[in-house]
């Protein structure tokens, strides 16, 4: 009985602390939402709210003009933004995809198969996951080159998927998964392959649901390959399609500005409530009193 | 005769097993040598070079490095800003990531709440300009300002971005805001891929209360997640770079937001030094490797 109980969720239990600390929580997220919560009233303020000095947060005679006039700005465009919208899903979703199913089957090999060598390459990724990005820039946009992919979608797909922040996070999931598992599938005849996607993958769901968020937010608002790496306009992604379209830096359009900013955000807090709820539990283990 | 047989069986499976093994760690891995290593190893050559891209490459020895230890006082300026950040971010990044995704994870709509706690890393780019830059802004409109003036605590307005003693001070609060991102959703996944059981078995073994179930149940079994978030959080308060140009301007009043990455992208895009760059690219990286070995030692269990 105490056991079903205790696994109600702690809200059933109204004690001054679970007041406070609700209280605590709401002001600090409050805090950490300001900027979400300003990009959702911002695409409906119009033009001379967003010109406004001193700026005014909230919006006080909301209007969908921003969109509107978003939508007769990229009418007007020579390349159509469907263009830049299929880009941007194609070349995003390829990299999620391709993340997951490389690192999770590499992770698998050094951590369930132990394969001779899998420790030095282990200790070789967390060093790569020590140099700083901004100074391999040069070199590998050398290798782009020389590999012949440049104004490709694969120079948009393939110097990024291996990085080792998501290897290293897949790998330390991975660990938790007990080898008695892996070792009892491989008695009853399982392939290695068959033991990774049957026995490994289901129970790393949490892990894969976490890295499909950050490796999309890394790649949906990363205008930098694009710019880098191609050279035509029709093979660009929506960031760096956004950036062009405005950067006249024509007051009138900072209405429609604030609309795309919106539109463009909107796909990665879709994601992450449905990856979310993979990883959180229905049923919140509540723990003990006090 | 039989025993040779079954041993050979046994070995043969073995064979089987990492011929499949290295077939499914190959796509990684050769990418990871492609588009990390190589380059890396590239930045490491370049680093005893001269080298600006239009002129052919000259090598240069040891030059970069010794010009860069000892004759090169803005390094030192950007060395000492990044020590204190990682000595003073990365810790508390790492303790509050795992701290906020414990709670959150004990709360009613928890979806909501991690949702809004993680909003700063699906909108970063906003996230400085409108949040930090408008509550932090120097003059009495800022909303820090506005308040403390009004409650009369401060008759000046405060020069938050301006005034050096208070740059490294909230760029180092920024960067611990935007550094729980990553290490925040990981210890969430983790701390919901504990098994219920465990919880149950203590109840049993007389654990009586929250603290004691934390510590002898919870933090044992988040051992993987928490190294994973102390790397994280070192490897990102030491990367502070463009965040710091953001909010205090470059270059930053009195060098008071130089980083290594900055003195870095300095020399390598602007001067186009890449020799020099690469140099400092290099020390960074040993910073980084050390603070990052102490964690290893600390959190590691079987490596």
């Amino acid at each position: 009985m105490r056991l079903a109980r205790s696994r109600e969720g702690i809200g059933n239990r109204i004690t001054t602390g679970w007041v406070v600390t609700y209280a605590l929580m709401i002001l600090l997220v409050a805090f950490t939402s300001l900027p979400l919560v300003y990009l959702l009233v911002s695409a409906f303020k119009p033009l001379d709210e967003l010109v406004l000095y001193p700026p005014r947060f909230f919006v006080r005679r909301p209007t969908v003009e921003g969109f509107l006039d978003l939508f007769t700005a990229l009418d007007s465009q020579e390349i159509p933004f469907t263009r830049y919208l299929f880009n941007s899903l194609f070349t995003t979703s390829a990299n999620v995809l391709l993340i997951v199913l490389i690192s999770t089957m590499g992770a698998y090999g050094l951590d369930k198969i132990k394969l001779p060598g899998g420790r030095a390459l282990f200790r070789i990724v967390i060093l790569g996951l020590m140099f700083s990005p901004p100074a391999a820039q040069i070199p590998i946009y050398m290798a782009i080159n020389s590999l012949g992919i440049l104004d490709t979608y694969w120079a948009l797909i393939i110097p990024k998927l291996a990085t080792p922040m998501f290897f290293f996070l897949l790998k330390q999931f991975m660990s938790q998964v007990p080898l008695e598992m892996v070792e009892s599938a491989r008695m009853d005849g399982a392939g290695e392959f068959g033991v990774y996607r049957r026995i490994v993958l289901p129970m790393i769901k949490p892990a894969i649901a976490t890295v499909v968020v950050f490796a999309f937010i890394d790649n949906w608002n990363d205008a930098g390959p694009s710019t880098i790496y191609i050279t035509r306009q029709a093979m660009r992604t929506l960031p760096f399609a956004l950036g062009t379209i405005f950067s006249g830096g024509v007051i009138a359009r900072l209405a429609a500005q604030n609309a795309a900013a919106l539109l463009t955000i909107l796909p990665t807090i879709l994601l992450y409530l449905v990856m979310q709820s993979k990883v959180i539990r229905t049923m919140a283990y509540s723990g003990l009193k006090g | 005769m039989e025993m040779d047989r079954v041993r050979s069986h046994v070995r043969m499976q073995r064979y089987r097993m990492y011929a499949a093994g290295y077939a499914m760690i190959a796509p990684f891995f050769v990418l990871f040598l492609l588009f990390n290593v190589l380059p890396i190893l590239w930045g490491f050559i370049l680093s005893f070079t001269h080298y600006n891209i239009i002129q052919p490459m000259r090598f240069a020895g040891l030059t970069n490095y010794i010009e860069l230890l000892t004759n090169d006082d803005l390094f030192m300026v950007a060395f000492r800003n990044t020590f204190t950040f990682a000595m003073i971010s990365g810790p508390i990044g790492f303790m509050s990531s795992f701290f906020f995704a414990w709670i959150i994870n004990q709360l009613r709509f928890r979806n909501a709440f991690s949702l809004a706690f993680y909003a700063p890393s699906i909108a970063s780019g906003t996230a400085i300009g409108v949040v930090w830059l408008v509550m932090f802004s120097p003059d009495r409109l800022g909303i820090i300002n506005n308040v403390l003036l009004r409650l009369g605590v401060i008759n000046d307005p405060i020069r938050w971005t301006i005034d050096p003693v208070y740059i490294l001070p909230l760029i180092i609060l920024i960067s611990i805001w935007m550094s729980l991102g990553a290490g925040f959703l990981t210890n969430l996944a983790g701390l919901n891929n504990i098994p219920y059981h465990l919880y149950e078995a203590g109840r049993i073994d007389g654990i009586r209360n929250r603290f004691q179930e934390l510590v002898f149940i919870t933090l044992p079994q988040m051992k993987p997640y928490l190294l994973f978030s102390a790397i994280m959080s070192t490897v990102s308060a030491l990367n502070v770079g463009a965040m710091a140009a953001q909010v205090a301007g470059f270059p930053s009043p009195d060098y008071a937001a130089h980083t290594i990455v900055l003195h870095m992208q300095d020399h390598g895009f602007l001067r186009f030094e890449l020799g020099y760059a690469s140099a400092i690219a290099f020390i960074l990286f040993l910073f980084n490797f050390s603070l990052g070995r102490i964690f290893m030692k600390m959190l590691s269990s079987n490596d």
